[in-house]
């Protein structure tokens, strides 16, 4: 029986989970997009303990407001008790279970199917997965680093353009790496935060067999989901590497005077991803670089770092998008949060935030007034510019 | 009647879809409480943005005579949300605008779910100066819900409960209309609730939405000094409690004073905590201040029954943040996620009395307890919580908090307090008690301003 | 079993012509010897003594007497024998429910060489980096093996005497047979109290300063001296060992730490005051915290280097406000050996 079961009847639906640390506003993005109590931490946990005693019986509903939660840990880091760090693990382990009784929302459904079928969600051809690459270095035994893209480098449109950059910065800067191209595979970060533990299993233990195969010791990873899971989840499955986030890496670069970034003029404030912030407490880096780079202002959004406000695209949502199409969906609210500090230009340090982002700014018709770019973007342009 | 789904399709008329719900999940959140009281099922949860909405649903809920609740955050933990008789529960949460503030007069004027927590932080960003009196709840209380069940927060002390704060109400009568109450009725500043004008408020303050709907609320802010300390001392005896209570609130500058008692962690045991918060806006006033609560206190010093403990930083920081985490988690002690507390208004002298009985019937119900016990109006009352933790999955644990509970409320009365926040059971046995003219008089205005009996009905309800 | 006692020996004051116990008390006026004298035999003799109301148990008299006998643990018998109470009645009772031994042990991978945090969380905090390569994770915490020496404070002897031994025997039985003591109370506590009440202590007691002068020896090649001023902040359990002070100058040595030759340092030290002001009120503690950190200032002290993390957390912040830079001992090997000082002042809380 999975551990939830026993526990989830803990939560006081106090509602701490909903705030920033300083009550200023909203901060879970599925409640603040809804709005119904129901759609809270505490509401969802409140119904999977109903659901757990035979209460109320599973519906689509009850699976959609399972599924809206974006796994954005900001309940975690706000509720005041002593179990808090276990909330979302709890919200994953009832998906484990509606995913164990097939009772999943069918945009969720399609998400697995196209996992299982393709080895990404967006069901495009494993064949295809390199289109971006321009000739990338495969990875060979010997090279420092395996730059692993992930499914939304690999594929979406604005991921592309990150993976492009950061292989350019990477080649400028000398470091040896290579991607593993059409072997490639889903990281499984979502697959895992969906519930889906058996595919989550297998991705874990390809990944790692086949890295191990390759004798990589360092792999750096364009996603901070991917980075995640490779951090966290796959030392239990065979896992045995060193893994790197980007912007460890580039910070080190710049502050080693490595790369030398020519001028920019810019105000910049930066979205915080859950996966590197919340999750694994890396805050510092991604500003380091963006601090690195001379004529570039750094402005601070209103909530951020460990209360940053999620984009809304964790657990899935990038595909499955269970809170869009609203003013109040989460990746509109921070657009508008960004443009409101007077910055031009909103950097991210996620291909799941920029494809997030760069839709809502555009929703918010601010896409001419607030440019979304990858934290990568921005440093190659001014890599080339010299 | 109108059909259900032909009332879905008015209330989506007026709010949205978005808006509304009758969907099984919602309907089973909005049953219940964080409390012990028994859960009963809205037929729809419906969420206004304006005022007007709030009209237009409550024309509807009087022309179709459903019930309505509104609610706050549900925090009171004592079914007061809870719709008796199923119909609409209208979460006020969407109504969150802060709207007004007048720093030269000091009040600000928000809207009828605005929060606790962000009235904090609102006014910490944009007028430093001043504060307004938080409770202890969950920063997601709201404001015209504390005001409503007549609250208590860090500056009932010197100022009284957080009901005497308002300064002004707007309110959607049971039969739709708008009303401006106070100062607001004649002029546009939100000042006064009632004086000099005839103090209408009191048709709305404490009687848990039974009267209308509260859609603005006028605050009173108070100054917020730069710096804040807290002195904690300790004494071993209860008969001392009230005596300390009363030389504290003399000095006059002790803005807020908390007493708590616990058995558990075992540094609590034995003792009660008495908690003085001052402030002050140089060190040599804060100083100053320090050296009057010691004078107050120094014969209890000497006799050697009150003792200061000395707080490292650590240990001061949860004493210091406002709302205090702590009685929150106090819901996880037994790690199931429930308290619930009594909390009679009564005499100070009362505290000795009370703890035994919290402490006899703890025993007696075999359950964990603790209470915290704040004073009120310099002296006039205190709130004195009996709290008991109880596990939510353990149904027999449940049954005898509430026992406990419901014991201790009894003795309350008795004792000459009065039930605050009362469920429906103690609206009961106040109002056994009560004055009949009282009650009649109480009943001819329910009757008057809502005949139709839609508002939060089985509270406050005259026989 | 009944309970132990203390051993003390009249003879050694009846010889004794200076009774320093007394005359160099900072809290007593005995600047005449045959009153202090006479004085003192009425606390032996079980009468009654000013000595025993005025004793704001500062521990200093420990390190006075020239002979070890034990003055102040003699005071704390007869103030308990008597009913006289040091700090108020409610302040004891919590000490002694909130330290009680509940039979929850926490403990890293003990090995036979192992450190005590005492009770106090601070080293949570200070444990870090190179200093403690090897022996960071063989740790004691808690209640079980609390030292106890707090309630000489509070005149009771009778709790240390029911529960130390106790408390040996859960270190004996975590299988340590060396340990590292963070915090100088238990040091004094397994050297000096131990014996004084004739309890076996089956392990070595080693003062962390004494560990910290080792490992920095090792460490010598990273060593950068810092070329500062300190102030040292002496703490009253440092009274039951001062055969360890020389350590704090071995290591400033090491350091490149000058240790100002201030008036209230050594012998002359003024403890933290935060036990006085439990005691006595506001009034004397104010005026020894100041009296201290004006000495200080005075002596142009650019840090102020604490043994005691409850002298920290009463001093610290008051230091820093008068502009020294409060340091504990391991954090200084620490900032000399290139590693950061991790245990730092809190933002004062004054969330309004
Ligand atoms: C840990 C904890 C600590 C607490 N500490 C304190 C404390 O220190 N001081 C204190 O006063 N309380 C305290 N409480 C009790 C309670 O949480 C607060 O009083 C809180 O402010 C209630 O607000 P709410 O929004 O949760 O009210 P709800 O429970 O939602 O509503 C209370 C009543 O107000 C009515 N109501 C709600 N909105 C309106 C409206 N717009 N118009 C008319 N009627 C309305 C409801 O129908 C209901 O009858 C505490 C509770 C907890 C759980
Ligand atoms: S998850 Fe924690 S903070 Fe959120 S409602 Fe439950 S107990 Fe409160
Ligand atoms: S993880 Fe994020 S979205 Fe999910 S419940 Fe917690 S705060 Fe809400
Ligand atoms: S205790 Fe020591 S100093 Fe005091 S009189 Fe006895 S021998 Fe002398
Ligand atoms: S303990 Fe301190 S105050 Fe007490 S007698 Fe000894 S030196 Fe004096």
């Amino acid at each position: 029986m999975q551990k939830y079961v026993s526990q989830i009847h803990r939560c006081f639906r106090c509602g701490y989970c909903k705030f920033p640390t300083d009550y200023s506003s909203f901060n879970c993005p599925s409640y603040r997009r809804f709005r119904f109590d129901s759609y809270s931490t505490g509401g969802r946990l409140w119904l999977i303990y109903a659901w757990s005693k035979g209460e109320i019986e599973w519906s689509e509903h009850l699976a959609e407001i399972l599924y809206a939660c974006t796994t954005c840990k900001n309940c975690t880091e706000q509720c005041p008790m002593k179990f808090a760090p276990d909330i979302v693990d709890w919200i994953v382990e009832a998906r484990n279970d509606m995913v164990e009784k097939g009772k999943i929302p069918p945009r969720v459904a399609r998400f697995f199917e196209a996992v299982y079928g393709y080895g990404n969600p967006f069901k495009q051809l494993r064949s295809a997965r390199a289109a971006w690459a321009n000739g990338t270095k495969r990875y060979a035994s010997g090279d420092e680093y395996l730059l692993y893209v992930g499914c939304l480098g690999s594929y979406d449109e604005n991921g592309q353009k990150m993976a492009r950059s950061l292989v350019d910065i990477l080649n400028a800067s000398g470091i040896s790496f290579g991607i593993l191209g059409e072997e490639e595979d889903c990281c499984g970060n979502e697959i895992y935060m969906l519930g889906e533990a058996g595919l989550f299993q297998n991705l874990a233990e390809k990944n790692s067999q086949k890295f191990k195969e390759l004798g990589v010791s360092k792999v750096v990873t364009l996603c901070p989901h991917g980075y995640n899971t490779m951090k966290n989840n796959y030392p239990a499955s065979g896992g045995n590497f060193e893994v790197y986030h980007y912007t460890q890496i580039l910070s080190d670069l710049i502050q080693k005077n490595k790369i030398k970034p020519s001028r920019a003029k810019a105000k910049v404030t930066y979205q915080d991803s859950c996966f590197l912030g919340r999750y694994n407490n890396i805050y510092d880096e991604p500003r380091q670089i963006l601090q690195g780079i001379p004529g570039i202002e750094l402005v601070e959004m209103e909530r951020n770092r460990k209360d940053a406000f999620c984009c809304g695209g964790g657990s899935g949502n990038f595909v499955t998008d269970l809170l869009a199409g609203s003013v109040d969906s989460p990746a509109r609210i921070r657009a508008r949060e960004a443009y409101e500090t007077g910055a031009d230009t909103l950097a991210v340090a996620c291909p799941s935030c920029l494809t997030m982002l760069t839709d809502a700014a555009k929703a918010e018709d601010l896409d001419d007034k607030l440019v979304v770019k990858d934290i990568s973007q921005i440093l190659k342009e001014l890599l080339s510019a010299r | 009647m109108t059909t259900t789904s032909a009332l879905y399709d008015s209330l989506v008329k007026i709010v949205g879809k978005d808006f509304v719900s009758d969907q099984k999940e919602e309907r089973y959140f909005y049953a219940r409480d964080g409390g012990l009281m028994p859960p009963h099922e809205p037929d729809f949860v419906v969420m206004p943005k304006t005022t007007e909405e709030v009209q237009e649903i409550v024309k509807l809920a009087n022309r179709e005579k459903v019930p309505i609740v509104p609610k706050g955050a549900g925090l009171a933990l004592t079914g007061l949300v809870i719709p008796q008789l199923g119909g609409i529960v209208l979460d006020m949460n969407r109504m969150d605008r802060i709207l007004e503030v007048n720093e030269k007069a000091g009040y600000v004027v928000v809207e009828g779910g605005t929060t606790h927590g962000a009235l904090k932080s609102y006014l910490q960003k944009h007028h430093p100066n001043l504060r307004h009196s938080i409770p202890d709840s969950p920063p997601i209380a709201t404001i015209v819900a504390n005001a409503v069940i007549h609250g208590q927060g860090r500056l009932s002390q010197q100022h009284g409960f957080n009901s005497d704060m308002v300064s002004s109400l707007e309110v959607v009568l049971p039969t739709g209309e708008l009303c401006r109450i106070g100062s607001c009725s004649v002029s546009s500043y939100w000042f006064s609730k009632g004086p000099p004008l005839p103090d209408l408020s009191g048709l709305f303050l404490g009687w848990f939405g039974t009267t209308g709907i509260i859609t603005k609320l006028g605050l009173k802010l108070y100054p917020c000094k730069k710096m804040r300390d807290v002195m904690l001392f300790l004494t071993d005896k209860a008969e001392l409690v009230p005596d300390i209570m009363l030389r504290l609130s003399h000095t006059e500058m002790v803005e807020d004073v908390v007493v708590s008692a616990q058995p558990l962690p075992l540094r609590f045991r034995g003792t009660f905590w008495i908690m003085a918060y001052i402030t002050g806006d140089s060190d040599e006033e804060l100083e100053f201040k320090r050296k009057m609560v010691w004078d107050a206190l120094w014969e209890y010093f000497e006799s050697r029954d009150v003792g200061l403990l000395s707080t490292s930083p650590e240990m001061k920081a949860p004493l210091m943040s406002m709302p205090s985490k702590d009685l929150t988690r106090f819901a996880d002690v037994s790690k199931g996620g429930g308290f619930q507390y009594a909390g009679p208004i009564t005499p100070i002298e009362k505290f000795p009395a009370f703890i035994r009985k919290l402490e006899e019937v703890a025993t007696k119900y075999n359950v964990f307890y603790a209470s915290t016990a704040r004073l009120i109006d310099a002296g006039h009352c205190m709130m004195f919580s009996f709290s008991f933790s109880f596990n939510r999955a353990n149904s027999d644990e449940m049954a005898r908090a509430k026992k406990a509970l419901d014991e201790c409320s009894k003795f309350a009365l008795e004792e000459g307090g009065v039930l605050w926040k009362a469920d429906i059971y103690e609206q009961r046995l106040l109002m056994d008690k009560m004055d009949p003219n009282t009650l009649v008089l109480m009943k001819k205005i329910k009757q008057l301003l809502d005949p139709n009996g839609i508002m939060n009905p089985g509270n406050w309800e005259v026989k | 079993m009944p309970l132990p006692e203390l051993k003390f020996d009249r003879t050694k004051c009846a010889e004794c012509q200076a009774t320093s116990c007394l005359v160099k008390c900072q809290y007593m006026d005995f600047k005449d010897k045959d009153k202090a004298k006479k004085e003192w035999q009425k606390v032996i003799n079980s009468e009654d003594s000013s000595v025993l109301e005025a004793c704001t148990t500062c521990y200093a008299c420990e390190e006075y007497c020239p002979f070890g006998n034990h003055p102040f643990y003699m005071i704390v018998e007869r103030q308990e024998e008597k009913g006289i109470l040091p700090a108020p009645r409610p302040i004891v009772t919590m000490w002694i429910n909130q330290c009680q031994p509940v039979g929850r042990f926490m403990v890293g991978k003990v090995e036979e060489r192992a450190l005590s945090y005492c009770f106090l969380p601070h080293f949570n905090t200070l444990v870090k980096g190179k200093l403690f390569d090897g022996i960071a994770w063989s740790v004691i915490f808690g209640q079980e093996f609390f030292c106890n020496a707090v309630y000489l404070h509070y005149a009771k002897a009778s709790v240390i005497k029911d529960r130390l031994p106790k408390i040996v025997e859960n270190i004996k039985n975590q299988g340590i047979k060396e340990l590292v003591c963070l915090h100088d109370e238990c040091y004094g506590t397994f050297t000096s109290l131990t014996s004084a009440y004739g309890i076996d202590t089956p392990f070595k007691p080693i003062h962390y300063y004494e560990y910290l002068y080792g490992r920095l020896k090792e460490l010598k090649d990273l060593i950068k001296p810092l070329n500062i001023k300190a102030a040292y902040q002496r703490n009253c359990s440092a009274r039951l060992c001062p055969e360890t002070d020389h350590y704090v100058d071995d290591i400033f040595g090491l350091l490149g730490v000058e240790r100002v030759k201030r008036e209230y340092d050594r012998e002359n030290a003024l403890c933290c005051a935060e036990v006085l002001r439990m005691a006595r009120g506001p009034v004397l503690a104010d005026d020894v915290q100041k009296r201290n950190i004006d000495d200080m200032v005075r002596f142009g002290a650019e840090y102020c280097v604490f043994n005691c993390p409850a002298c920290w957390d009463s001093l610290a912040h008051k230091v820093a406000k008068q502009g020294i830079k409060p340091i504990h001992m391991i954090d200084l090997c620490k900032l000399a050996i290139g590693e950061e000082q991790a245990l730092r002042l809190p933002e004062l809380v004054a969330e309004v």
